[in-house]
């Protein structure tokens, strides 16, 4: 977003905050881009003449005569397909040495897609990890995030799933990353697909924190043009969403709203509904699928962020160390895809559905057993038998480091359940135990 | 919004988000309407509050490129629909534009489109004679729609009395063409044609009286029906956290409930739950009818990415199409999802407006807000005698679960019936997750619904729920001991106890909404299985120790699992049956 042709240059703030400046000016669009003294900003109020602008960059150093351009336009970015493989910064500028790209300038965080133009997500997004693939598969055109505390590796898991998944291109929007999360993506991405598919917009720490308010925006757009113009299959990654949260909360304090719970503002389930709702699986075979993080503090996911996330996206997955096999897994209890419905047992096997549901049960009945372990109390035959079988699951199944086929999944969770347990303790219907209950 | 009369004209003055500041030398009416003339396009707001000459204004769309000085065209009227025949398997927005009339994949800023179809053919009947007496809401007449008879109605506008001086024959009439004359009582005339509008926000009353509901609305989902049942014209709420199967429960009951139409207004949700709608309904019966279930559905889809302000219209939009519909004295079944994103949308506002807020900076009248929407679902008698009613359900998404949140507090107070969902049963895969033990129905209570049920289902179904609803507390009491104190140190006929009231839950609350059988479950089945279940709970066994009690009711869950999954006394569901007997009769000591 470089300045082009403008008009008028004003050289007089009235107020400077933390984030936001305020200057008279007239003739001004709202939601414009400006440049202060330099610096990227954005319309973000007008009164009568008073036009309060947001500053990405910062403010510090801004000086009172500073000099105002405004450009007459909202954000935009020129998008072409020589984007692949190249990093760029919050403003679409390289961040990665090489010469900018020169496209068609498309606005950023434009109109929303005509719910009646939408096709109903149907395509199976194949990860390899059973704890996803088999417990909470992924569809095209979702949108999910992991759940997870900062100490754990979901920027790795991201990238694992990034690499596994068959998609055609990969957008990489990074929040508050620090910059050595964003070389590991970068090389991560550089060894697997070379310069084909992955696209970044990055923030980084060392980049003033309101910058990335317009790092989803950029990289969904950049998502749009790829899924709409050229029916491809985009896979976007955003990281961190928390961050992208705070940063909103900082905006709207400068601007004296009243905040709501958490001390985010009153509108963060719109905020981020309009990130997450870009994901759609368009009519003529373009899509675009979300997987978010959004880090939480100390498991808590009753914190607003976690919590409007949680109800605008189509599921979440949550990361959680066994204890039993000391290896990270995807927790099958708090874990949901809300879209698995319209793939499993109709893309995948007809028993997919009821061998998920009949695990995960065992799973829970361990857990229990488990906890009466604790408790000193005596087990039963059947408590032993499920801390057998939640044992073996945990290791052959959930572990995210096991790659297996959907299928090869199923055969394992029949061959765990038959080893353990009786047809009647199963629970599931007739026909399936008939066919796939392995005799030992 | 066809024809707009301006009242005034305005400008632009100050703009932060969508609200916008407007000074205008004319009149403003509170709630108006107005028009931004941006860009060459008319972009839509409603006036929320006038102070001296300035209307401040929510703008339904983005206000992006939006500048001080901008004309701003006011009209005569609130936020209105517009109703007739033709609005069945029609997919909405907020402001009632037909979604698939208008162009493009993505919604552009201004883009509206009209309702129904002026130019329409339908067959009309006429149901009164010339000289008949009418007043707002009355039958003139009737044209056949999908599988209802939609009435042609005496618009809800029109105050007082009036005389039919001419009524068209019976024929074929485009939606537009004048089928009927009224005079009223200065002898004026007035044309009127197949369809009118109404404001949103204003209930409509052309009723006789509200009656208590009393009569069972079967929604084909057990835990509902038989436990906690809601009426014809009752209203309920379903608060749970993420992840607890709201949308899934809401999707069950469009497609099953016993309604001769469903309004399903998507309010600040998912649009891929929309679209799950638009692609299914076209192709899935309607259980009730033998029709497709599009065919008695109407969506208004304001989805979450949509623009904030219309959300808050979505609702009444959708609660003035039901007040249409019961009118016509059918049963209409209104889903709301979620009323929470109502309110926040309620919240963003009053915030922009800097009005001091409420509890959760919500502002201080969301209880009067919510209590008076509810209020506007029920059972009504109609001018001509014959009833009508909206059942009204609608989800409430508490922030973090909590259900001491301001939505889910004062919702409460309002609906009928609680369906709390329990992030526990979610969690581990009980569904629907709703907990027996924290939900309700008051209609329970209701003379007319004990009256009702020892009419039409059985003398002894009020004390068969209450018998199960309080076996559950028993089993889940007897749970929590063994948790605390082991197997070893309960009873064995604890274990009994608790056994039975998993048998009541795995067999009769839980039920697999993506099972082609077991998603709908008659009331016929229901009583069916229910007095099967209880007569087994009342059976006495005697075990000798915990594991036998556990692999005796394994077995007899897993028997009921695979009879909920058959076709109701189908020649399978009878040899579950026959084995399951077998089975009880080995163990039984006295019975």
């Amino acid at each position: 977003m470089r300045a082009k042709a403008f008009q008028k240059i004003y050289c007089r703030l009235n107020n400077i905050t933390k984030a936001t400046c305020t200057l008279d000016a007239t003739g001004v669009g709202y939601e414009e881009m400006a440049y202060v003294q330099g610096r990227t900003a954005q319309v973000v109020k007008i009164a009568g003449k008073s036009v309060t602008l947001q500053v990405f960059e910062g403010t510090e150093g801004l000086q009172n005569d500073a000099e105002v351009i405004f450009t007459g336009r909202a954000p935009w970015l020129p998008l072409s397909a020589h984007m692949a493989g190249r990093f760029f910064d919050a403003f679409g500028a390289p961040i990665d040495g090489l010469p900018a790209v020169e496209g068609r300038e498309y606005p950023i965080g434009g109109p929303s897609v005509n719910p009646v133009r939408r096709k109903q997500p149907s395509e199976f997004i194949a990860t390899g990890i059973a704890g996803i693939d088999l417990n909470n598969s992924l569809v095209s055109g979702q949108k999910i995030p992991f759940f997870a505390d900062p100490d754990q590796p979901y920027n790795q898991v991201l990238a694992l799933i990034a690499l596994r998944a068959k998609v055609d291109k990969i957008i990489l929007g990074g929040m508050g990353l620090t910059r050595d999360d964003y070389l590991f993506f970068k090389n991560t991405f550089e060894k697997g697909y070379g310069q084909s598919k992955i696209i970044g917009f990055i923030n980084t720490t060392d980049k003033s924190p309101i910058e990335m308010l317009l790092i989803p925006d950029m990289a969904l757009a950049a998502a749009e043009y790829y899924a709409v113009e050229k029916n491809e299959k985009v896979l976007v990654l955003l990281t961190d969403m928390t961050q992208y949260a705070n940063a909103l909360s900082i905006v709207s304090n400068r601007m004296d709203q009243i905040p709501s719970k958490d001390s985010m503002p009153g509108s963060l389930y719109s905020d981020l509904a309009k990130i997450y709702e870009k994901a759609v699986q368009f009519p003529d075979g373009g899509n675009i699928t979300i997987l978010a993080v959004t880090t939480l503090s100390g498991g808590d996911i009753t914190h607003a962020i976690p919590d409007n996330t949680g109800y605008i996206t189509e599921g979440q997955l949550f990361l959680r160390r066994s204890s039993d096999v000391n290896k990270v897994i995807v927790d099958p209890f708090r874990s949901l895809s809300r879209l698995k419905q319209l793939v499993i047992g109709k893309v995948t096997r007809k028993d997919h559905p009821q061998v998920m549901n009949s695990a995960i049960r065992l799973y829970a009945d361990a857990a229990n057993s488990k906890t009466k372990m604790e408790n000193g109390f005596e087990l039963s035959d059947y408590d032993r038998r499920v801390l057998q079988f939640a044992e073996e699951y945990s290791r052959n199944i959930l572990a995210i480091d096991v790659n297996l086929e959907v299928e090869e999944m199923l055969e394992e969770t029949w061959r765990i359940m038959s080893k353990y347990l009786s047809r009647d303790e199963v629970g599931i219907k007739q026909e399936f135990v008939d066919k796939y209950w392995v005799e030992s | 919004m066809e024809n707009k009369n301006i009242i005034s004209k305005g400008k632009v003055t100050a703009i932060v988000g969508n609200l916008v500041e407007v000074e205008t030398k004319g009149a403003l009416i509170q709630n108006g309407i107005c028009f931004f003339q941006h860009d060459g396009k008319e972009i839509m707001g409603e006036v929320i509050k006038t102070s001296g000459q300035t209307a401040y204004v929510q703008v339904f769309e983005t206000t992006r490129g939006f500048k001080v000085g901008l004309d701003v065209h006011f009209i005569d009227s609130m936020l209105e629909v517009t109703m007739g025949p033709g609005m069945l398997t029609r997919n909405y927005d907020g402001l009632q534009n037909d979604l698939d009339k208008i162009d493009g994949i993505f919604l552009e800023a201004g883009s509206r489109s009209y309702p129904l179809e002026n130019d329409s053919v339908w067959h009309f009947k006429p149901l009164a004679k010339v000289g008949d007496l009418v007043t707002a809401a009355d039958w003139l007449g009737q044209v056949p729609e999908y599988h209802i008879q939609h009435k042609i109605m005496v618009p809800f506008k029109l105050e007082g009395e009036y005389e039919i001086s001419w009524l068209a024959d019976e024929g074929e009439y485009q939606l537009s063409d004048t089928i009927a004359r009224l005079k009223d009582n200065n002898g004026r005339e007035h044309e009127v044609s197949m369809s009118f509008t109404w404001p949103v926000k204003k209930a409509f009353r052309g009723y006789r009286e509200k009656l208590r509901p009393g009569k069972l609305f079967e929604t084909g989902v057990r835990v509902i029906d038989t436990l906690n049942p809601i009426m014809e014209g009752g209203t309920g709420f379903i608060p749970g956290p993420f992840g607890s199967g709201k949308t899934v429960l809401q999707h069950a009951l469009a497609k099953q409930a016993a309604a001769d139409v469903v309004i399903v207004a998507a309010c600040g949700e998912r649009a891929n739950e929309v679209v799950e709608i638009f692609s299914e309904f076209p192709h899935l019966d309607d259980p009730h009818t033998g029709g497709k279930l599009a065919e008695r559905t109407i969506i208004i889809a304001n989805t979450s990415n949509m623009p904030v302000a219309a959300r808050e219209a979505s609702v009444y939009t959708a609660m003035t199409l039901a007040e249409y519909f019961r009118s016509q004295g059918l049963r209409t079944l209104l889903l709301a999802d979620s009323t929470s994103r109502w309110a926040q949308a309620l919240r963003e506002m009053s915030n922009r407006m800097e009005e001091l807020p409420g509890p959760d900076a919500f502002p201080m009248d969301l209880s009067a807000i919510i209590a008076n929407y509810y209020s506007r679902a029920g059972y009504t008698l109609l001018p001509n005698g014959r009833s009508g009613s909206i059942t009204f359900i609608g989800t409430v998404s508490p922030a973090g679960g909590n259900l001491l949140e301001p939505v889910t507090e004062a919702t409460k107070k309002v609906a009928r019936c609680f369906f709390a969902l329990s992030q526990n049963r979610a969690d581990s895969k009980r569904y629907p997750a709703i907990d027996p033990n924290d939900s309700y129905s008051k209609y329970v209570e209701y003379d007319e619904f004990i009256a009702f049920a020892k009419r039409e289902i059985s003398a002894d179904w009020i004390e068969n729920i209450e018998f199960v609803k309080y076996f559950l507390i028993q089993g889940n009491e007897i749970r929590e001991q063994i948790n605390i104190l082991g197997d070893d140190g309960v009873p064995v006929n604890y274990h009994e106890t608790f056994w039975k009231s998993e048998l009541i839950d795995f067999a009769i609350l839980q039920q697999d909404a993506f099972d082609a059988v077991d998603c709908n479950s008659p009331l016929k089945r229901q009583k069916y299985m229910l007095e099967k279940v209880i007569g087994l709970v009342r059976k006495e066994f005697s075990f000798s120790d915990f594991d036998e009690v556990r692999d005796f009711f394994k077995r007899i869950i897993n028997l009921f699992k695979q009879m909920n999954y058959a076709e109701f006394k189908s020649q399978q569901f009878k040899d579950y049956e026959a084995q399951l007997e077998e089975y009880i009769n080995q163990n039984v000591t006295v019975s």
